[in-house]
C-alpha cells in the first residue's frame, strides 16, 4: 500500500426506536434494511416488536398526566420550539428525503415547519372553537369543554415527514400522548424527527416512534386496553384496517379510519377533533 | 431441641461465636448467582402457573398512617376475589395491615380462607420497650391475627447485641400464643436487610431469627430502600435450607418491598426452585409482601388468557 493520504471511515447513525424520551435498540434485537427509492441501501432501522409497542404505551400512559395538565400555552411554545428545531436541521432532514425519493425535499420541509406552527397557534384556541357556553332552560351555567383522550396509537402515513408531522401534532397540541408508527418504507426521517422532538422540550413519552412492519406493530396496538385511541391513517391494507377496527372496539376506542388527504392542503380542524372528548359541567347559578 | 444447636443461645458469647462463625457471603457470586437466575425465560403455560402461583402467595399489604377502614374493606374484598370478573383467579395468602384494624379485616374476611398477618413490635422502626411490643403482639394475636410480622431490633443487632434480638424474638413467640390454639399465631421476623449493611449480616441475622423460633424470616418492612432485593432473598433461602439441614425444621421465606411486576415475581420464584426446591414453592412457606404487585399479576393473567395487552383501568387501585 502506498497510498499516503489517510481515509477517514465514515461515522454511521444508528437507527434507534424512540420510546420514553430514550432512544433503545428494539428490545428483540431486529432490524430491517431501508433502501432508498432507486433500491441502494441506507442503513438498517430497528424493527419493532409487540414489547417495544407495549413500553411505548406504558412511557405514553406515564406521560399523559403530566402533557394533559401543561397549560395549552406552554403546549403551544412547546409545538413552536419543535418547528424552530426542525428548521435547524433543514439541510438533513432535505438529504433524507431526497434519498427516500421525495421530488421537492426542500418544500417538503418548509410545509413541515408551517404545519407544526399552524397547529402550535391552535393550542390555547381550539377550546373556543369545539366547547361551548350552552344556554340551558334552568339557573346554570352550562359548560362543554373539550379534553384529551388519552393515548393514540398512531400509523404514519408513507409521506415520510410532512405526513408524519400532520397525523402527530394534532394529537399532541390538545394534550394527548401519542405511539406513532413510523412510514415502513422511509422510516429514517422519522427517527431523525425524534431527534428533534428529543431536543425540543417536549416531555419523554409524549410522542414515542416506533419503526418496523405496520402489519406486525398495529394490531397490538389496537387491542392494547390502555390505548384509548387509534389513528389508522398510515394503514394501507384493507384487511389489516378492518381487523385494527375490529379489536379497536374492545374497550371502544375513538378510531380515524384509513386515507390519503392531499398533505399539503388546510388540513382543518378534523383531526384534533377526532381525538377530543367532550366534558360538560352544569354550575348552580343565582344563589 | 436435642440438635447440637441447643445451647447455642446459653449466653451472647457463645451466640456471637456461633453467628461469626457461620460461613461469610461471597458478595459478587451471590449477586451474580441472582443475576443469572434471573434471566430465566418463564413462556406460556408455565408462565400461567407462575401467575397463579404467585397471586396465591401474595400478603396483600397496606401499612400506611393514612389507612381507614374502608381501605382495609376494600383491600379484604380485593384479598378473597382479586378479579371479580373471573372467579378462576386464585385468592391471596393473607392480607397484612397495622394492628388497630385486624380486628376489622378478620371480620371482613370471615370464612373466606384468607389469612390476616399483623405487623407489631413498634413496626416499623421497632424502637421502643420490649414490655410495649409484647402487649403490641398479644393485642393483635387477642384480634384474630393468624399471623405476626415483627421487626428485630436492628441497633441492637448491629452493636452486637445478639442475645437482646434473641431474647426479644423468643419473648414475641411466646405472646403470639393464644389459648385453645395448640400453635398460635405464626411468627414471621423482619430482617430490614436494608439496614443491615452487609450479606453476612443477613445470613447471621437470618439464623438468629430461626434459632429464637421464628417461623418465617422476611426481608424488609417496605419502608427503607433497598428492600426485598434478589441476592438478599437468596441468601435467607439459604440459610433457610441450611437450617433445615442442622434442625430438621423448616421454616418459610416472605420477600417484601420493591416487588413490583411479575417479572420480579417470578424471578423469585426461579430462585425458590433453584436453591431451596420445590417444597417451598407453596404459599405456606413462601409468600410475597406487596401492594401493587397483585395488579400487575392480574394484568399478566388477563394478557395470556385473551391474548391483549391488559390496561390498568379494568382493575381497582391496590
Amino acid at each position: 500500500m502506498s497510498k499516503t493520504e489517510a481515509v477517514r471511515l465514515a461515522v454511521r447513525k444508528t437507527y434507534k426506536l424512540y420510546i420514553g424520551g430514550a432512544f433503545p435498540r428494539s428490545e428483540s434485537g431486529r432490524s430491517y434494511a431501508v433502501t432508498s427509492s432507486k433500491g441502494d441501501f441506507l442503513a438498517n432501522a430497528s424493527k419493532a416488536s409487540r414489547k417495544d409497542a407495549r413500553d411505548a404505551v406504558s412511557a405514553a400512559r406515564k406521560a399523559f398526566p403530566g402533557w394533559s395538565g401543561a397549560t395549552a400555552y406552554n403546549r403551544g411554545q412547546i409545538l413552536y420550539r419543535i418547528a424552530e428545531m426542525l428548521e435547524g436541521r433543514r439541510a438533513q432532514f432535505v438529504a433524507e428525503l431526497t434519498e427516500a425519493g421525495a421530488k421537492k425535499a426542500g418544500d417538503a420541509v418548509d410545509a413541515a415547519v408551517d404545519r407544526l406552527v399552524w397547529y402550535a397557534g391552535w393550542s390555547d384556541k381550539i377550546t373556543s372553537v369545539a366547547g361551548a357556553a350552552n344556554p340551558v332552560a334552568g339557573p346554570y351555567f352550562n359548560i362543554s369543554t373539550p379534553e384529551p383522550t388519552g393515548v393514540v396509537a398512531v400509523v404514519a402515513p408513507a409521506d415520510p415527514l410532512l405526513g408524519l408531522v400532520s397525523v402527530v401534532a394534532p394529537v399532541i397540541v390538545t394534550g394527548n400522548t401519542c405511539v406513532v408508527v413510523a412510514s415502513e418504507r422511509a422510516p429514517l426521517p422519522s427517527i431523525t424527527l425524534a431527534e428533534v422532538l428529543a431536543t425540543s422540550d417536549l416531555p419523554g413519552g409524549v410522542v414515542n416512534v416506533l419503526t418496523g412492519s405496520v402489519k406486525e406493530i398495529a394490531p397490538w396496538l389496537a387491542a392494547h386496553m390502555d390505548v384509548n385511541a387509534v389513528d389508522l391513517t398510515g394503514v394501507a391494507d384493507d384487511d389489516l384496517a378492518v381487523a385494527c377496527e375490529q379489536a379497536a372496539a374492545e374497550n371502544l376506542k375513538r378510531v380515524l379510519r384509513p386515507s390519503a388527504p392531499d398533505w399539503s392542503a388546510d388540513p382543518g380542524l378534523k383531526r384534533m377533533t377526532a381525538f377530543l372528548e367532550t366534558k360538560t359541567v352544569w354550575h348552580p347559578t343565582g344563589f | 431441641m436435642t440438635t447440637p444447636l441447643a445451647d447455642v443461645a446459653a449466653s451472647g458469647a457463645t451466640l456471637r461465636a456461633f453467628l461469626h462463625g457461620l460461613p461469610g457471603v461471597d458478595r459478587v457470586g451471590a449477586d451474580q448467582r441472582a443475576k443469572m437466575l434471573g434471566t430465566r425465560s418463564i413462556k406460556t403455560t408455565a408462565k400461567a402457573e407462575a401467575i397463579d402461583l404467585a397471586i396465591r402467595m401474595v400478603d396483600l399489604t397496606t401499612l400506611e398512617g393514612a389507612d381507614t377502614p374502608g381501605k382495609v374493606r376494600a383491600m379484604c374484598a380485593k384479598a378473597a376475589h382479586p378479579d371479580p370478573s373471573d372467579p378462576s383467579v386464585p385468592k391471596v395468602a393473607a392480607v397484612c395491615v397495622y394492628p388497630d384494624l385486624v380486628g376489622l379485616a378478620v371480620e371482613a374476611l370471615g370464612g373466606s380462607g384468607v389469612k390476616v398477618a399483623s405487623v407489631a413490635t413498634a413496626f416499623p422502626s421497632g424502637r421502643s420497650s420490649l414490655e410495649v411490643k409484647v402487649a403490641d403482639t398479644a393485642l393483635a394475636v387477642a384480634a384474630g391475627a393468624d399471623e405476626i410480622d415483627m421487626v428485630i431490633d436492628r441497633g441492637a443487632f448491629l452493636a452486637g447485641d445478639y442475645l437482646k434480638v434473641y431474647e426479644e424474638i423468643a419473648a414475641i413467640k411466646a405472646a403470639c400464643a393464644r389459648p385453645g390454639d395448640e400453635h398460635g399465631a405464626h411468627l414471621k421476623v423482619i430482617l430490614e436487610t436494608g439496614e443491615l449493611a452487609t450479606y453476612d449480616n443477613v445470613r447471621r441475622a437470618s439464623w438468629l431469627a430461626m434459632l429464637a423460633g421464628g417461623d418465617f424470616i422476611k426481608t424488609s418492612t417496605g419502608k427503607v430502600q433497598p428492600a426485598a432485593t434478589l441476592p438478599v432473598t437468596l441468601i435467607m433461602l439459604e440459610a433457610v435450607r441450611d437450617f433445615l439441614a442442622a434442625t430438621g425444621r423448616k421454616v418459610g421465606v416472605k420477600p417484601a418491598g420493591g416487588i413490583r411486576t411479575t417479572k420480579d415475581a417470578i424471578k423469585m420464584l426461579v430462585l425458590v426452585n433453584e436453591t431451596v426446591g420445590e417444597g417451598w414453592l407453596d404459599p405456606d412457606w413462601f409468600r410475597l409482601g406487596a401492594s401493587t404487585l397483585l395488579n400487575d399479576l392480574l394484568m399478566q393473567r388477563q394478557k395470556l388468557a385473551t391474548g391483549r395487552y391488559a390496561g390498568p383501568d379494568y382493575f381497582t387501585l391496590d
